[in-house]
């Protein structure tokens, strides 16, 4: 089982982003579930979400204590939140930005989804969308497939800026 | 067809398979995906359903009962306060044997406000007549909501059924879902008490002591007759769509030593405390309860059983341990676990085996064993 914790903060899509990493894996032929974990929510405090990917049935509910990796979509929750907490030795973080340093210890990659959502002009109410650039880049991290990830884009989502912001991310995100 | 859906889109995607001529109902957290995607369904004309936003959920559900009695297809859905707040129309509802169909979303009552997961909203309507049944995937949840109908509306049954899903665990939660075709296997509603302008007669009306008494034996003959109803009932999705259900489903449980019993999502999370255990040496198997009411008769004598209540009655215990201690005459290892969305992991519930001691009660995380 493939393990994925999310954070970010309420109202940029972190929930969103982890129901189309699992619709995208779903269309993978895996089983998927995407739990969101719903504290006391409003805009702007950090939230996280839950995604597992196997190729068995999931059982399993509870959140993830071990992730084998966590996906930052705002670095400044990270001032807050230790969101390398329980990752799996050997485990992966993607961060949203255009610097890792924060990072120590473990291997991380970064790349600019704020900057792509608003070179494409994806802004809603204020705030750039993430959720789904942030598909392209764990398309390229091999967790799901491009293709499948621009399938669940579609069945989300009508506006093509989101397929073309994924495939920016893909581009851009240096493994 | 396959896709992905939460608990919620779920049971609003059944509903539209079966095409209530009534909804009514008033939104709460976490129910209220459901009735947002029936508004949607209705608006978008997929479901050709009478769609009253009321002001309440007494409103919601007198509104089910004032349609039902004219013989027409009923359904609501709420949570918590929201179930509270109708608890006399609840009542009502089943006495006046009528088969709508409510999904309750389970939540925590308050105060301190609290919105997660827990199965007390439920169990204080438990005494009401109604049918009441746990589910704990998205698969099962819109599995089960199809066969809600059929058995509300057998003429064995006439009684309404309420479908349990856990609050935000399986409610938002997005598993895959097959989506299916039901072709014939709702029948048409025949309500044989329906108003009838030709034939008047009163409803509702001033009851003595005898008629009344006798009124409650008929609900309670009818709850027996369910069980029958229930079992027909799932074997006949079972060979109509392939997938089987019971009125408990049992995982690892003929040769266990020990076994888990537990409702919703953490009937399921236990599967998973079962294979860690059988690992180890230890031949651990569950139980996963569906029915609560009527409450199944369950064998489970020869080995030690572990039960986790999300619930409590307060000054008498976990209200499936006392079921279980009543019905199958057993002294369980009686765990309190997960009240108001408190965190229990496979893990934990493994833990719970491996130091049960039969006969005490554990509040898991707050008491040792008392």
């Amino acid at each position: 089982m493939y393990e994925i914790r999310i954070h970010s903060r309420g109202g940029q899509g972190g929930v969103t982003a982890a129901r189309l990493l699992a619709l995208a894996a779903f269309r993978d032929g895996k089983y998927a579930t995407a739990c969101p974990f719903y504290g006391a929510e409003r805009r702007g405090a950090p939230v996280v979400s839950y995604v597992r990917i196997d190729d068995q049935p999931i059982r399993i509910y509870s959140q993830i204590r071990n992730p084998d990796l966590v996906v930052v979509l705002d670095p400044s929750v990270m001032e807050v939140v230790d969101v390398l907490h329980g990752l799996k030795q050997g485990g992966k973080v993607l961060i949203n930005g255009t610097d890792t340093e924060k990072i120590h210890g473990v291997a991380a990659c970064a790349v600019d989804l704020t900057g792509i959502a608003l070179r494409e002009k994806l802004v809603v109410a204020g705030s750039p969308i993430l959720n789904t650039p942030v598909l392209g880049a764990l398309a390229k991290m091999g967790i799901i497939t491009v293709d499948s990830a621009k399938k669940a884009i579609r069945e989300m989502f009508s506006d093509e800026r989101n397929v073309r912001a994924a495939e920016a991310a893909f581009r851009e995100l240096v493994i | 067809m396959l896709t992905i859906a939460t608990g919620n889109k779920a049971v609003a995607a059944a509903v539209k398979e079966l095409s209530p001529d009534v909804i009514a109902a008033y939104p709460i957290t976490p129910q209220t995906e459901i009735v947002e995607q029936i508004a949607e369904y209705v608006t978008s004309k997929e479901l050709d359903s009478r769609y009253i936003p009321v002001e309440s959920e007494h409103s919601a559900m007198a509104a089910c009962i004032g349609a039902s009695i004219t013989g027409a297809r009923t359904f609501t859905a709420t949570s918590s306060h929201g179930l509270l707040y109708m608890h006399e129309m609840v009542n009502w509802a089943a006495g006046a044997r009528l088969p709508i169909v409510m999904a309750n979303v389970n939540r925590a009552l308050g105060p301190g406000w609290n919105v997660w997961a827990e199965h007390t909203d439920a169990f204080q309507e438990r005494d009401t007549g109604w049918l009441q049944v746990y589910v704990s995937t998205v698969q099962e949840a819109y599995d089960t909501t199809l066969m809600a109908f059929r058995i509300a509306e057998h003429a064995d049954v006439l009684l309404p059924v309420m479908v349990n899903l856990d609050g935000f665990l399986l409610s938002h939660s997005m598993q895959s879902l097959d989506t299916l075709k039901p072709g014939d296997f709702v029948p048409p509603l025949h309500l044989p008490h329906a108003i009838d302008v030709a034939n008047p007669a009163g409803y509702g009306t001033l009851t003595g002591p005898e008629e009344h008494f006798k009124f409650r034996w008929e609900i309670e003959q009818s709850m027996r007759r369910s069980r029958k109803v229930i079992a027909e009932t799932e074997k006949d999705f079972a060979d109509r769509f392939g997938r089987s259900y019971s009125v408990a489903e049992e995982y690892r449980f003929e040769d266990a030593d020990v076994a888990v019993i537990a409702m919703g999502t953490l009937g399921k999370e236990a599967e998973v405390a079962v294979d860690l255990l059988r690992n180890e040496g230890v031949k651990a198997g569950s139980l996963r309860v569906r029915w609560l009411r009527p409450f199944p008769d369950l064998d489970l004598a020869g080995r030690d059983i572990v039960v986790i209540d999300r619930d409590y009655s307060f000054g008498s215990g976990g209200i499936i341990a006392h079921s279980l201690m009543a019905r199958s005459r057993i002294e369980p290892y009686s765990v309190i676990a997960g009240l108001g969305g408190q965190e229990v992991t496979y893990d934990d519930i493994a833990g719970f085996v491996r130091d049960r001691r039969p006969g005490s009660e554990l509040w898991f995380g707050v008491s040792g064993n008392v």
